[in-house]
């Protein structure tokens, strides 16, 4: 019997959890271990990461990798596109390799409406210093030729914004390459470790209670997605997001027949063709509040319809597995990033449907936040009392998965 | 596929109906006196639990009623359907 190859070395520890921390993250998903490194690069590296199952294994390992910063708004261009500039420089950042894409996106214009919304939208982006540009029917034939352009099905394809910077990663790389580097740096990264309480004391919070034990801390950041308002309710905080199952799927690997990535709000599908050939296609939430990690067959049903429609070619191929993220969304369509009446208690939540692509931003930026103890510029707009004063950033149209 | 039990029409699937969010979400008895913060909770902050949820379904594909229900957010386990007159059912 041959050996078996020697096992690489792990990318990080698993240390137990020490008594007291400069600042606790909640969450060892893309947005808690990226806060973390830019802590640590930053020099405040007395930082425990918190993961209640294993590192990256909740919306981290669920989504389908898109990043792009098409969005309407002067406060989303702001953070995406922020985002979008960290990406480009990510792998070398962060010395491990996250293959990143830049293969652009598509975003389908499918009624006249559609077409004057997305038309705005690029002006928007242009005026913002984004990338963008409306292309016609035959200009999306031209950049993904497998798209199906017969006027002759029930939602035509009218046109599409195109963003040629935006593309796809790959998820558990880009979890890792952060891992490794904040472990480097000296941030604890520790798995297993739930969260049942936090702490406070005179308005100001203390610590957190754990599976693993009391751990006092000077400042918590909660980086949770879809079970921020679990962890916030601890607090008696409530806040304005309900949580919902998002599916996706992927197909058996495929040659490479799509070059882009193609994301349609109207019929509600997103697919791209990942590095090894998988499609990996996107849905709509389901309508019902949701913890279950489990869809509806009907979402995924009307996500084939659509995928059938609009890229016929697809037809026979088989599909592989389906899954479902919990996302936290909010009425807005915009994240929650900041400060929390509860001093030192910090909040990352309500990106819905699209956290992946701001995964290093937010981090960069809920980072600052939380070493300062007053907003980021960019995280500003994205106040919890925006809902008090009306001051919303309503991204419906640019979030491309309807909340 | 989910089978939801409406009220009157009975068990059917899930794709007859449509989710209508919290229920027993009451409109403000005084809208003009209300301040805003209680405006921001009345129109945007809702309940979000992991675990027994009051809810509102319409039955839109069948009898076109509305009726309430309480489900477990974390199985989808539907533990009560109840009409909109009637009060929540306590859950043991």
């Amino acid at each position: 019997m041959t050996d078996l190859p020697e096992h690489p070395d792990f990318l990080w520890d698993n240390p137990e959890p020490r008594k007291s921390y400069d600042v606790v993250v909640v969450g060892g998903g893309g947005h808690g271990l990226a806060t973390a490194y830019y802590l640590a690069k930053q020099g405040i590296t007395n930082v425990a990461v918190l993961e209640k199952g294993w590192l990256a294994g909740g919306n981290m390992a669920r989504n389908t990798t898109i990043i792009r910063s098409n969005y309407l708004w002067d406060e989303s261009s702001g953070i995406y596109e922020h985002s979008l500039k960290l990406w480009e420089g990510l792998e070398e950042d962060l010395g491990y390799p996250i293959l990143f894409s830049q293969r652009g996106v598509l975003n389908l214009a499918h009624s006249l409406q559609d077409v004057r919304d997305s038309v705005r939208r690029v002006e928007a982006n242009k005026l913002n210093g984004i990338d963008a540009e409306w292309v016609d029917a035959n200009g999306v034939k031209e950049i993904c030729p497998i798209v199906n352009i017969s006027p002759d099905v029930r939602y035509p394809v009218l046109g599409a914004t195109f963003q040629p910077r935006a593309g796809i990663a790959k998820h558990d790389y880009v979890a890792w390459g952060f891992a490794r580097a904040a472990h480097e740096l000296g941030v604890d990264l520790i798995q297993n470790c739930e969260v049942t309480g936090i702490t406070t004391a005179g308005g100001r919070v203390t610590g957190v209670e754990t599976s693993r034990g009391r751990i006092a801390a000077g400042k918590v950041g909660l980086c949770a997605a879809g079970h921020t308002s679990v962890l916030a309710r601890m607090v008696g905080l409530d806040l304005p997001l309900t949580s919902h199952p998002l599916q996706a799927l992927v197909s058996e690997l495929l040659e490479p027949i799509h070059p882009t990535v193609v994301m349609s709000n109207a019929v509600h599908v997103y697919v791209s063709q990942a590095h090894k050939g998988e499609l990996v296609m996107g849905a709509g939430i389901d309508s019902y509040h949701g913890y279950g990690q489990r869809g509806s067959f009907h979402i995924i049903e009307q996500q084939m319809a659509a995928a059938l429609e609009l890229f016929p070619v697809f037809a026979r191929a088989h599909l592989l597995r389906t899954w479902a993220g919990i996302v936290d969304t909010s009425p807005d369509a915009s994240p929650i990033i900041g400060l929390t009446p509860v001093e030192n208690l910090f909040l990352n939540c309500g990106w819905g449907t699209g956290g992946f692509k701001a995964t290093p931003g937010v981090g960069d930026v809920f980072a600052a936040t939380i070493a300062r103890g007053k907003p980021h510029e960019y995280a500003e707009p994205f106040a919890l009392d925006r809902f008090t004063t009306g001051a919303l950033v309503d991204e419906h149209g640019a979030a491309a998965v309807a909340h | 596929m989910q089978l939801i039990p409406c009220p009157w029409c009975g068990p059917r699937e899930e794709a007859e109906f449509h989710y209508g969010g919290q229920a027993h979400v009451a409109y403000p008895a005084d809208p003009s006196a209300m301040p805003d913060e209680e405006w921001a909770k009345f129109v945007f902050f809702r309940d979000n639990p992991s675990g027994p949820f009051a809810e509102r379904w319409s039955h839109s594909a069948g009898c076109r009623r509305w009726f309430n229900a309480v489900r477990d957010t974390r199985t989808h386990d539907l533990l009560a359907v109840y009409r909109l007159d009637e009060p929540r059912p306590v859950i043991s």
